[in-house]
């Protein structure tokens, strides 16, 4: 691997044509390094861009300036090293969720027979608690579980790198607090890369090792704090605490 | 979860079969009964009463001419539409995945469309003449437009995240038509089957009023042309309302399979 980190994103800026056909820019340049095993956070207002952001990290949308490196490689399409979970979700709701987990092992070289991608299936449902549910389907399962489900889909793959979008803002509040439990505990076990955008202060402080703040549009990086606090993290240490003014401040709240 | 307990909530109180029943056997017997009483006050000579359209009907029964009739009528329903589905499925896929497919025959359809299956009797018997093949063509002109369209726009629909989660995972190309796709589309192509047997039914009785010796439409005119039977004509038109009734049931059950399920729980 490369000097740079994982992930090494260079100077990047998109601009979308707008109404009457005036450029609006939504990234301003932005550049930063991830390391192998990182848990980034990125916060930022909300319509700052922080999703155009993801889309060209993960290679769903090509920037018009810079570039974004992993491993040393430029990305130029989204590929299984680094898969997105997004707010909204996208666990197929035709397949149970067996077949949503084998989904992913369609593209790799993961499993070679049906059984094995099965068994591979039946392992990470019951990592993500979802032992029993293999066979329901998505609209069986309430909001945390379907999350759940997204997130074996993904891990399956063994992907490099994890995109989360507001992964679990959909969620209510203490589901929220259960799921940020969760993906600790899995990444325990399952070193990722992380990327998580969100716009939840609290969220970033209790699970990143560093958090970026994003400016509002044209977006740049506007600071950048480490947080050197051990787990399991206490939203309500004083430490902690400091650390919320502090971002809160400079996102002006 | 709060959708499960609206959709309880509203399915305990009305939902076992008596509430599915009783109202609207109510209502047709609602209007047997004015028919039966409107016949008699004004003693119509030639129109029959419902129980003249009961005896009518069991005399075909009884001959076993009825059945024929029906069985004429479903076979050219069940040919035409058959061929209507094979083409509408893989060419609405086609021209719901591949725009420029879109751009060049969705003008053509919409041109098609609108023009009733009736209005091509007289072509269809120039090129088919005027045994089976006309009806089944009627048919299949009828049904395949809706079932193309249903399809198309089914494509059309599909949600991005669902298509941007396959691209991800970087799924090949038959796996993104097998597991994402087709089965997305599906509920779409269901509902495009409904509208297509609907018109089918429809046109196949009119195509059989045009020189033809079976099928219900066939038995319609007829029972009128020799004898002005119109117990007949009226029981043909019960039996053709009944069999429509349970062909558009039988489509209904397609929406039972569990990989539509989805579609209709929300």
């Amino acid at each position: 691997m490369s000097a740079e980190g994982k992930i090494a994103v260079d100077a990047i800026r998109k601009s979308f044509t707008g109404a009457g056909g005036k450029a609006l820019e939504v990234v301003g340049g932005i550049s930063l390094a991830v390391a192998d095993g990182e848990f980034l956070a990125i916060v930022g207002p909300s319509g700052c861009g922080k999703s155009t952001l993801m889309n060209m990290l993960a290679g769903f949308e090509q920037p018009d300036g810079g570039s974004v490196r992993i491993d040393g490689r430029v990305v130029g399409a989204p590929s299984p090293k680094g898969i997105v979970i997004s707010q909204q979700g996208s666990v197929f709701p035709w397949l149970t969720v067996q077949q949503n987990l084998m989904f992913g092992l369609n593209g790799t070289e993961h499993a070679e027979t049906a059984r094995e991608r099965a068994a591979l299936a039946d392992h990470y449902a019951a990592m993500v608690g979802l032992k029993g549910f293999e066979n329901a389907y998505p609209h069986e399962l309430s909001g945390g579980m379907l999350k759940r489900v997204e997130l074996a889909r993904a891990l399956i793959v063994k992907p490099e790198i994890l995109y989360l979008d507001e992964p679990f803002s959909a969620l209510d509040a203490l589901m929220n607090l259960r799921m940020r439990n969760e993906l600790l505990r899995i990444l325990a076990e399952e070193r990722h890369t992380v990327l998580l955008i969100t716009h939840d202060v609290e969220e970033a402080i209790y699970m990143a090792d560093r958090i970026v703040v994003l400016s509002p549009r044209p977006t740049t990086i506007q600071a950048t704090f480490a947080v050197d606090l051990p787990h399991p993290r206490r939203i309500g240490s004083p430490q902690a605490q400091a650390l919320r003014e502090t971002i809160l401040a400079e996102l002006g709240v | 979860m709060e959708e499960d307990e609206g959709m309880t909530a509203r399915t305990t109180r009305w939902d076992g079969w008596p509430a599915r029943v009783i109202p609207p056997v109510l209502v047709i017997a609602a209007i047997v009964a004015l028919w039966w009483w409107l016949v008699a006050r004004d003693d119509s000579a030639i129109f029959p009463t419902p129980w003249a359209v009961v005896t009518g009907a069991w005399e075909l029964v009884q001959d076993g001419t009825l059945f024929e009739h029906i069985g004429a009528s479903l076979m050219r329903v069940g040919t035409g539409f058959g061929l209507a589905l094979l083409v509408a499925i893989p060419l609405g896929l086609w021209m719901g995945w591949v725009t420029p497919a879109y751009r060049t025959l969705n003008p053509v359809f919409q041109m098609l469309r609108p023009i009733s299956p009736i209005a091509w009797i007289p072509l269809a018997i120039l090129w088919f003449g005027v045994g089976n093949l006309s009806p089944v063509f009627l048919i299949f002109i009828s049904s395949v437009f809706p079932m193309i369209v249903q399809t198309v726009s089914g494509v059309h629909t599909i949600e991005r995240r669902y298509l941007r989660a396959a691209a991800n995972f970087g799924v090949p190309r038959g796996v993104l038509f097998r597991q994402v796709v087709i089965p997305a589309v599906l509920p779409e192509v269901i509902v495009g089957m409904r509208i297509g047997i609907g018109v089918a039914w429809l046109v196949v009785v009119a195509a059989e009023m045009i020189a033809l010796h079976s099928g219900l439409g066939y038995l319609i005119m007829d029972s009128r042309n020799a004898g002005n039977r119109y117990d007949l004509v009226v029981a043909s038109m019960v039996i053709i309302g009944l069999i429509g009734l349970l062909l558009d049931g039988l489509t209904r059950l397609l929406e039972r399979l569990k990989t539509v399920r989805w579609r209709y729980v929300r």
